[in-house]
């Protein structure tokens, strides 16, 4: 194996495990109201949705649009520069699921694309109005509109059945909850499954592997669906208890409610060729089912720690992509990247023998909330 | 339109999502709202093959309902699979 077979390797390998942080992570997004609920049991929920995003990898294949066009100068990126930002977005990831915080997975691949790409051309290699106008302003939006939906949905679902007998209602609408959380469960392998392939794609045209403008190949299409979905049946539990549990105090007509709510946002958004945070629309949505229901509580004291986490989310992943850069160039070579690669298990390891001391399972995802579980955030690194 | 924000999207987004996200919950409610006259409420037995309660223009209105928003669901897949 040459050298440069190496680094591409480690480059797709690397790929593929922000691919599967990037399944459990948001797990939630699709399905902790449904566990809240009782909808579904915990570990048919995971599976449920491991598969629809599977065969949501599957349903499109317009790969063309990669994560870094029009973000940064794709023709100064080089495969050492992918693989610093996937490390910068894979901290960020184990970090923020660590501490149970549901942040944007493909905030953190940008911000570390960004990032490395700014450690290794300068200023002049990132298209700033790109990242504005496709990323920054859409996140600001995009709960905002999911939360106004979900509340109105809430608050008519509510009013419409009024005269249904409480264990009807709860009943009719667990069914109808499986059914949009399915939904968003598929809109997300369709979205979130195609971001690592474009990835994937950008190192390979990088490394002149294949053809600028080429389409991503078999292998990389496979193999992302199946990291995704592998990383979704595992389930990030912390993220989806401080969803499901921490935010609202959920009931099944504001579980359907939220989900059709984020599943039309998202849906309509990719339509415009807004490639949208799954994670940012499913929070606001669950606010607002909160907001949309008289006298539920709303605990805006976590919902603000998890904004706060969403606008450290692209400098965090940034620097750590710039840090990783910086590390592996100067080491040097093929060698830099391997050293990094070696730093990042151990990284992975730590956070997930630290996470072995509180574990957060299927087995207790649903126990009452009592505010302690999700600490506040702290940088990345800081509990490895 | 400027360069920053796309509004023609933007409001598309909103009023749609409107109709779909709000929407189709409601009209979800409003069939299970027809269909529940039928149910003795507070009965567990809801699985119970006696139809006698069954009110026609209910069980009507209801499986309306639920045939659009299954459309809306059909409609949204195939969004998926032709765009995105």
């Amino acid at each position: 194996m040459s050298s440069n077979d190496l680094l591409m390797t480690l480059v797709v390998v690397t790929a593929l495990s922000f691919d599967f942080t990037n399944g459990f992570h948001d797990t939630g997004n699709a399905m902790a109201t449904s566990i809240a609920t009782g909808a579904l049991p915990p570990r048919i929920a995971v599976a449920l949705s491991g598969v629809l995003n599977l065969v949501g990898a599957f349903l499109s294949f317009s790969v063309a649009a990669t994560i870094a066009s029009g973000l940064v100068q794709s023709h100064l990126v080089t495969p050492t520069v992918v693989f610093a930002g996937l490390v910068g977005g894979i901290l960020w990831n184990l970090a923020t699921w660590f501490f149970g915080i549901p942040s944007s997975s493909s905030h953190a691949l940008i911000g570390g694309v960004i990032g490395s790409t700014l450690a290794a051309a300068g200023g002049h290699a990132v298209l700033w109005h790109g990242v504005v106008s496709k990323v920054i302003l859409p996140a600001v939006l995009s709960p905002v509109i999911a939360g106004m939906i979900a509340a109105l949905g809430t608050y008519m679902v509510y009013r419409l059945t009024q005269s249904v007998a409480d264990g009807v209602r709860s009943r009719g609408f667990r069914i109808g909850q499986i059914g949009s959380a399915s939904m968003v469960s598929l809109a997300h392998g369709t979205n979130d499954a195609q971001k690592t392939m474009g990835v994937i794609t950008l190192a390979l045209i990088a490394n002149g592997s294949l053809a600028a403008g080429h389409k991503a190949p078999a292998w990389v299409i496979v193999s992302c669906a199946l990291a995704i979905s592998l990383g979704t049946y595992v389930g990030g539990w912390r993220v989806i208890r401080a969803l499901g549990k921490g935010l609202v105090q959920i009931e099944s007509p504001q579980g359907m409610a939220a989900e059709s709510a984020s599943a039309a946002t998202i849906l309509l958004s990719s339509n415009f060729g807004y490639s949208l945070s799954t994670t940012h629309v499913a929070t606001g949505s669950i606010l607002g089912s909160g907001v949309g229901k008289r006298g539920a509580e709303v605990r805006w004291g976590v919902a603000g720690r998890m904004a706060t986490a969403w606008v450290l989310t692209l400098p965090a992943a940034g620097v750590g992509g710039a840090l990783a850069y910086e590390a592996a160039h100067g080491i040097g070579g093929t060698a830099g990247v391997a050293v990094i690669f070696v730093a990042l298990v151990a990284c992975a390891l730590g956070f997930y023998l630290n996470s072995r001391r509180t574990p957060v399972t299927a087995g207790n995802v649903n126990d009452e909330w009592t505010g302690s579980v999700v600490p506040t955030p702290t940088p990345v690194g800081a509990a490895a | 339109m400027n360069s920053w924000i796309n509004l023609t999207a933007l409001w598309k987004i909103v009023v749609v999502g409107l109709l779909a996200g709000a929407g189709l919950p409601a009209l979800f409610a409003i069939g299970l709202r027809a269909l529940s006259p039928a149910r003795i409420a507070g009965s567990e037995q809801t699985q119970g093959g006696q139809s006698s309660g069954i009110n026609p223009v209910g069980v009507t209105a209801a499986a309306v309902c639920f045939a659009v928003v299954l459309a809306a669901i059909g409609w949204g897949i195939y969004s998926i699979v032709s765009h995105s």
